[in-house]
């Protein structure tokens, strides 16, 4: 199949097909990253903008990497803290970056919907690297992939999201991602962190930790931010590790085999203790190293010209 | 000069009419309603040549529409509207009176704005005007503004809209303190703890738009609050914008009790549910979120069955400056004088009100609630009066708008029926027949 899309906007308008398509090219660029000259000519003369509006030194930098190793030029903009909040610079910027032709915008935005926004407004491929609480399609697209690295499949397992589901864009998008390839999410978390109508798209909801790693074959933490202490959400820390946080009791209830991941910056001892997170099965790590592949594999397909990582 | 409106089916609930009729026009004045007869228009015309006939046959003739909830953003935000171009929408759109909200800046709390207002309105004249005072001074919510100035200067109601009082307090008083000067207390009922930083509906779509979410208690006990209020206090309390199922039920409830409690919806909560958000289309972005379809059915019904009096627009222009943003950064509101109307006559269309109840709560309702001499069509009273083709299609053009801001969601829709002639104490203000 080819791969015909202008923008990467949400997982939600993929195809599972897509979502195999760019699996498949990840798997092939992961292998450039083993290298020992690790950068093929692939991008050679395209431009690459990163469109910041968020702190975020992992994704950029993933994206930095996947951009160098495939030969792009990349240009960054970060607007200030002041014409954010005026907010219409976002129109602004977008005709801005527009005038510059660059092939790909990879913009992160703390509104939820800006990368559609710009995608409307601009001819060139925008990537969303993360918009609002709405959806992280690349994050998601790295944790498919690692889910499939070592499970081999997609389909039928059962993946446990727990966490501040509400506010999070990384569990949108993988309860998104995960069900369309076939698999079936339970989320959990405190009752305040459980977004209404959550169900509408396909997850599970369980209160307890143990009932939702019970037979899981992955259990992914969310990282908690402790600002929403003051939208009374939860008590205290304390209280969301006790009740919250993943334990050695909830990890084996699972499936013996069961990966464990976290999309990052982890808490440590907050939503999942040290020995967890460092323990043999975390894939954190491989979660950021695919990280790389993936967003190789999405500027590849959609600028690259032409469909197999090989052809290079 | 003479004017006869002829063979057009006069619909006047005030006095329960509705038959083919003649009204005739002098001096700015309705003379005479007669019945609709093909000779004795030709005759008048034949022997008056001064006079001038206006053939309504096929359509409406109806009490000039009130629209008792708009904001004309003059003075203060004139690039969104001024009141020359409120007006001008609101002649366009059938209605000969409108009530504007204190929101502007300076904030219309005192006799001055309220005086500018209305010395604004004349020099247009293309609509009346009936400025409404803020509750509170400056609507901080704080403490409460001169009622008293306010109805002297010309305010027929008080309402703090846009800044709901959360004051439980304050809201007492302005109930109490305004039966003294018969003022209405209109409430724009939201809880913002409850709403917090939500910017639509809370429900299956703010889930899956990752945007935070209002859920339908923020308005009901509000709601709620205020009957309690206006039961205990005597005051007369107008819920402003009713958009949820819950809140129809509280007023039904009320009313039958006896509480002195009227209320309004807007077009768009009987016309739009959440659904119009999703692709962040801030244009249905507004206080109150639009709603689900099980609150647009209970907003119909509560029509229907005469909970809710009153259709107004809640007309709230604002720029691409305001509205060319990120969802969560655009602001609320939307346009509605020019399609209040053309909205509302879907409600006949769908059976949901017949053509004498609709007139009802785009006309005599709001006159009877704000006590003005308006919403009538008999001998005497002022030609404040409107025509409508109910059959016209329409396709709503908002670059066609006489408003200056063009931010509604209704862009593109087709619908039958619209004012094709607006009239104000007897002279023509908008005509397109
Ligand atoms: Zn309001
Ligand atoms: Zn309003």
């Amino acid at each position: 199949m080819d791969f015909v899309r202008k923008d990467i906007l949400s997982v939600e308008e993929l195809t599972g097909e897509e979502i195999e398509l760019i699996l498949d090219t990840a798997d092939s660029m992961k292998e450039i990253s083993h290298r020992d000259i690790k950068k093929v000519p692939t991008l050679r003369g395209k431009t690459i903008v990163y469109f910041f509006h968020e702190p975020s030194t992992r994704t950029k930098a993933s994206f930095e990497i996947a951009a160098k190793r495939l030969s792009a030029d990349t240009v960054s903009i970060s607007a200030s803290t002041s014409s954010i909040v005026k907010g219409e610079t976002l129109i602004d910027t977008s005709k801005n970056l527009e005038a510059m032709n660059p092939d790909v915008i990879v913009i992160r935005h703390q509104a939820s919907g800006a990368p559609h926004m710009i995608a409307k407004r601009v001819r060139a491929s925008v990537i969303n690297a993360g918009d609002g609480m709405h959806a992280h399609p690349t994050q998601a697209l790295l944790d498919m992939m690692t889910v499939r690295e070592k499970k081999g499949t997609l389909s039928g397992l059962r993946i446990a999201i727990v966490g501040d589901i509400a506010h999070s864009r990384v569990a949108r998008s993988n309860i998104i991602g995960f069900t369309k390839m076939g698999s079936s999410v339970v989320v959990s978390g405190p009752p305040t962190m459980i977004p209404t109508g959550i169900e509408s798209m396909g997850a599970k909801v369980v209160y307890s930790i143990e009932d939702a790693a019970r037979e899981a074959d992955v259990i992914m933490m969310l990282r908690i931010q402790k600002e929403r202490l003051g939208d009374f959400l939860f008590p205290s820390d304390r209280e969301y590790a006790n009740f919250f946080g993943l334990t050695h009791e909830a990890v084996s209830k699972a499936r013996k085999d069961a990966l464990i991941m976290h999309p990052g910056p982890i808490n440590r001892g907050v939503e999942i203790p040290p020995e967890i997170a460092d323990g043999p099965q975390s894939v954190i790590l491989d979660q950021v190293e695919n990280g790389v592949a993936v967003r190789m594999a999405l500027l590849y397909l959609l600028i690259g010209g032409s469909r197999h990582a090989s052809d290079n | 000069m003479r004017l006869t409106i002829r063979g057009g089916r006069v619909i006047d609930p005030a006095s329960n009419t509705d038959a083919v009729k003649d009204v005739v026009v002098e001096d700015g004045k309705i003379v005479e309603l007669t019945p609709g007869l093909e000779g004795r228009g030709q005759k008048s015309k034949i022997q008056n040549p001064k006079s001038k006939i206006i053939d309504a046959s096929g359509k409406w003739v109806v009490p000039g529409l009130i629209d008792m909830h708009t904001h004309l953003r003059e003075p203060g935000h004139e690039y969104k509207e001024t009141i020359k171009t409120g007006t001008l929408a609101a002649a366009a759109g059938g209605f000969t009176t409108i009530c504007c909200m204190p929101n502007t800046d300076p904030v219309n709390d005192n006799r001055s704005i309220t005086d500018y207002i209305l010395k604004m309105a004349k020099e247009a004249s293309y609509a009346r005007v009936y400025p409404v005072g803020a509750i509170s001074k400056g609507l901080k919510g704080e403490s409460l503004a001169e009622f008293g100035e306010l109805k002297e200067a010309g305010a027929i109601a008080v309402s703090d809209d846009g800044h709901p009082v959360m004051n439980s307090q304050l809201m007492r008083r302005a109930l109490e303190y305004a039966k003294r000067f018969g003022l209405l207390v209109i409430s724009h009922c939201e809880d913002l703890y409850l709403a917090g930083k939500g910017v639509m509906n809370e429900g299956v779509i703010a889930t899956r738009l990752g945007l935070r979410g209002i859920p339908n208690a923020v308005e009901a006990g509000m709601v709620a609050r205020d009957i309690l209020l206006a039961e205990f206090t005597g005051g007369r309390l107008h819920v402003a914008h009713v958009s949820t199922e819950d809140s129809v039920r509280y007023i039904r409830e009320a009313k039958k009790r006896g509480v002195p409690v009227t209320a309004e919806t807007a077009p768009h909560y009987f016309s739009l549910t959440e659904e119009a958000v999703l692709d962040y289309d801030t244009n249905a972005k507004m206080s109150p979120p639009l709603r689900t379809k099980k609150d647009v059915a209970a907003i119909c019904e509560g029509l229907r069955d005469g909970t809710i009096d009153v259709i107004a627009s809640d007309h709230a222009p604002h720029s691409s400056l305001e509205k060319e943003l990120e969802f969560d950064a655009a602001a609320n509101g939307i346009v509605g004088l020019e399609t209040s109307l053309s909205l509302s006559l879907k409600l006949v269309k769908d059976g949901i009100l017949d053509p004498m109840s609709l007139v009802a709560k785009m006309s005599t309702n709001p006159a009877h609630i704000l006590g003005i001499p308006a919403g009538v069509l008999k001998p005497g009273v002022s030609a404040d009066l409107t025509i409508i083709d109910p059959e016209i299609p329409r396709t709503i053009d908002i670059h066609s708008f006489k408003s200056k801001s063009c931010n509604s969601p209704f862009d593109g829709w087709n619908l039958q029926g619209k004012s094709v002639l607006t009239m104000v104490e007897g002279s023509i203000v908008f005509e397109e027949m």
